[in-house]
């Protein structure tokens, strides 16, 4: 899923100084599920708006909405009532989700209330960690599971580096070297030949190296 | 901020838990022990349900100070709410701070059942120490409001 | 020959090499360079020049291996991948060659982190073998990694970095196996303390043959106080610093401390010399380039052969 951090709320203060209307939207998707920008969390920022504002003596009207998914036409399409209400929309999707009610909502500010992080998974209750950085070629089947690209710090398609160290990336004890993680799990498979088959340079176009990426899906086109 | 207005009792809501919480505030109000009636409890089944919403909509509607009240550690009746709780207390400090009102006005508390008489002094003390800080910028905004209206 | 270079010259004549390493400045002076080169002059084989070191900003390497280049020495290129993508860096493997620099080594870097420019984007096009292969292909196919044909193309020495001390451990031979494939002639190693473990990695090395591929130079590291060997064993990734040489350096006091360092690495050169694989030896004296010649000498290294 893609993973999202609320903003400070003095930034999304800043951002929203200049309105009296302001609808907040949420997203029901990932942003749900990292606990960012769901039904929840517009809940608690309205409260949180609303307090600041009644606070520096100048009351808005905070209108709260969540859609089923922000980044879909079909959904974004419910708001045009509240927004005509509205002088700003802030929203608490992802960079996606914004960009659609951009898109969708053209002569209305919008404004984003988190920053956009990763793609990544659970890895316990409360922690997310990016796993996947979209290269467009996924390597992960020669590489027991596990991407370079996103996991290790450098990026390395023939790891480990030199600075691999009990387990742990160079950069912190907190991170797993990736590649370590890579050997152990080739070992698991009885697939360590594959280690020493050296990956070629990466073609980046498909990762967006060739520009900004579409897929088309002709059967699905109307 | 003003000066504390000695006149002026704070609001303080308490949302206690069912098993331990609201039955010792129950007990100290049998016992006849002496607790500031300012405090507002609102009984719930679990502290550990008390959402980050809750509290924070209690201070959005002019709390002075809110207590979340459950088990001591390890007597929780759903086994983990009251650390939930302890979290999601540290969590709604974190947000009272951002917004500008003190995070000392969130307290957890964790009292068993059996404790009237420490309820009713941890209430004594959540008053006093409210009274010390004043009333909430956010109920003192409020009232500035309905002094505009009127 | 595959190239030009004096140190594929002495390392194919059997002899056992010497290199060494100059800093270049952080900033634009470059009598610093060519002080430090001064020193090594008839002391080492070729000179490794550092590329942003610990990803901190100094003066590129290309233009530290020229004045070096200039003054008659011989100067290896560093290059790290971390900061440059294939273009910038064919780019300047072109530039290097055109200036009569014949020796590369190929690295990742260092991460960003660790630098004085943590803020800059982690560039990674591509990583330390696939430069070895970029830079084999461009001698040897005479093509840029594009796939075109170059006009001249550049005839490198091809080094490369090896860590017997990093982990996995089982890895390590693989790894270097893995830049054998990719067509490095040299590599040098970590700074080796640990000498055990080094001999156990070159072992494995010989095992497979990949000494007689691959011309293996042991990494020296003169440690100047006890500080610093618990610096190195403590803060320094990938770095193996046995209990006994801390406590060796600690057993001293501290105003005889330098000089034991130095007795250690010409104690450890001496060992070294007669492990099977061992083509030579990198003496990295960071910042301490003036005691190179005496490590040199006193582990019987000179005088260099004359080519
Ligand atoms: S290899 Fe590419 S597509 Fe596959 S997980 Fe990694 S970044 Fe994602
Ligand atoms: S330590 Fe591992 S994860 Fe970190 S940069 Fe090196 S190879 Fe990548």
């Amino acid at each position: 899923m893609i993973t999202a951090e609320r903003k400070p709320l003095e930034e999304i203060l800043q951002s929203v100084s200049s309105f009296d209307r302001i609808l907040i939207v949420g997203c029901n998707e990932c942003v749900t599920v990292c606990a960012a920008g769901g039904r929840k969390e517009v809940g608690l920022l309205a409260s949180a708006l609303n307090m600041s504002m009644l606070k520096a003596g100048r009351p808005v009207q905070l209108t709260e909405h969540t859609l089923e998914r922000q980044c879909d036409p079909e959904y974004v399409d419910e708001l045009a009532q509240l927004v005509t209400g509205a002088d700003a929309i802030l929203s608490m999707a992802c960079g996606c989700g914004v960009q659609e009610l951009a898109r969708r909502y053209r002569d209305k500010p919008v404004l984003p209330a988190l920053n956009t992080k990763f793609m990544g998974a659970a890895e316990r209750p409360g922690v997310w960690a990016e796993r996947c950085a979209g290269c467009g070629n996924c390597v992960l089947g020669v590489t027991g599971g596990i991407c370079p690209i996103a996991r290790c710090s450098k990026r390395l398609m023939n790891g480990p580096c030199g600075g691999s160290g009990n387990g742990k990336c160079e950069i912190s004890d907190e991170v797993d070297c990736a590649w370590q993680l890579i050997w152990d799990r080739l070992k698991a498979l009885g697939k360590t030949d594959l280690y020493e088959q050296n990956m070629d340079a990466k073609d980046w176009r498909p990762a967006g190296g060739g520009g900004p990426r579409r897929i088309v899906r002709e059967d699905l086109t109307e | 901020m003003a000066a504390p207005t000695p006149e002026l009792e704070p609001v303080i809501v308490a949302f206690c838990c069912h098993y331990c919480a609201y039955t010792a505030a129950d007990q100290a109000g049998a016992q006849r022990l002496e607790y500031p009636s300012n405090v507002k409890i609102v009984r719930v089944p679990c502290s550990g349900k008390v959402d980050a919403l809750h509290m924070l909509r209690a201070f959005e509607r002019g709390a002075d100070g809110v207590l979340v009240a459950g088990c001591l550690e390890g007597d929780c009746h759903f086994s983990t709410g009251n650390l939930r709780a302890r979290k999601k207390v540290a969590q709604v400090q974190r947000l009272l701070e951002e917004i500008g009102v003190g995070p000392e006005r969130l307290e957890l508390l964790l009292v068993s059942a059996g404790m009237g008489s420490n309820f009713a002094r941890a209430a004594r003390e959540i008053t006093q120490k409210i009274r010390a800080l004043g009333p909430s910028p956010i109920s003192e905004a409020i009232a500035a409001r309905a002094m505009n209206r009127a | 020959m595959k190239t030009d270079s004096v140190l594929e010259k002495i390392l194919t004549s059997g002899q056992l090499a010497v290199t060494s390493e100059c800093g270049p400045p952080r900033g634009s002076d470059p009598e610093v360079i060519r002080k430090k080169g001064e020193l090594l002059r008839g002391v080492v084989d070729a000179v490794n020049v550092t590329d942003n070191q610990t990803a901190m900003v100094r003066m590129s390497s290309l233009a530290a291996c020229i004045h070096l280049r200039q003054m008659g020495l011989e100067p290896l290129l560093q290059m790290v991948t971390r900061d440059r993508n294939r273009l910038a860096m064919q780019a300047d493997i072109l530039g290097a060659y055109s200036h009569g620099v014949t020796n590369m080594l190929c690295l990742s870097g260092d991460h960003p982190k660790f630098g004085d420019h943590p803020m800059a984007a982690n560039v990674h096009d591509i990583d330390s073998v696939q430069l070895i292969k970029m830079v084999r292909d461009m001698r040897e196919e005479g093509t840029f990694a594009g796939g075109e044909e170059i006009k001249e193309p550049p005839k490198m020495f091809i080094g490369g970095a090896a860590n017997p001390f990093a982990d996995p451990f089982e890895l390590r031979v693989a790894r270097l196996a893995k830049k054998a494939s990719a067509g490095v002639d040299f590599v040098q190693t970590q700074c080796i303390y640990n000498i055990p473990k080094f001999k156990k990695w070159m072992k494995g090395v010989c095992d497979r043959g990949l000494h007689e591929q691959v011309h293996v130079l042991a990494g020296i590291t003169p440690m100047k106080s006890v500080g610093m060997a618990r610096y190195m064993k403590n803060k320094v990734p990938g770095m193996d610093v046995p209990d006994d040489l801390v406590k060796r350096m600690g057993g001293v006091e501290k105003k005889k401390q330098a000089a034991e360092g130095i007795d250690i690495a010409v104690e450890m050169i001496q060992e070294l010399k007669e492990v099977e694989g061992v083509a030579g030896f990198h003496i990295m004296a960071i910042e301490w380039e003036r005691k190179v010649p005496e490590i040199v000498e006193r582990a019987g290294l000179l005088p260099r052969p004359s080519t």
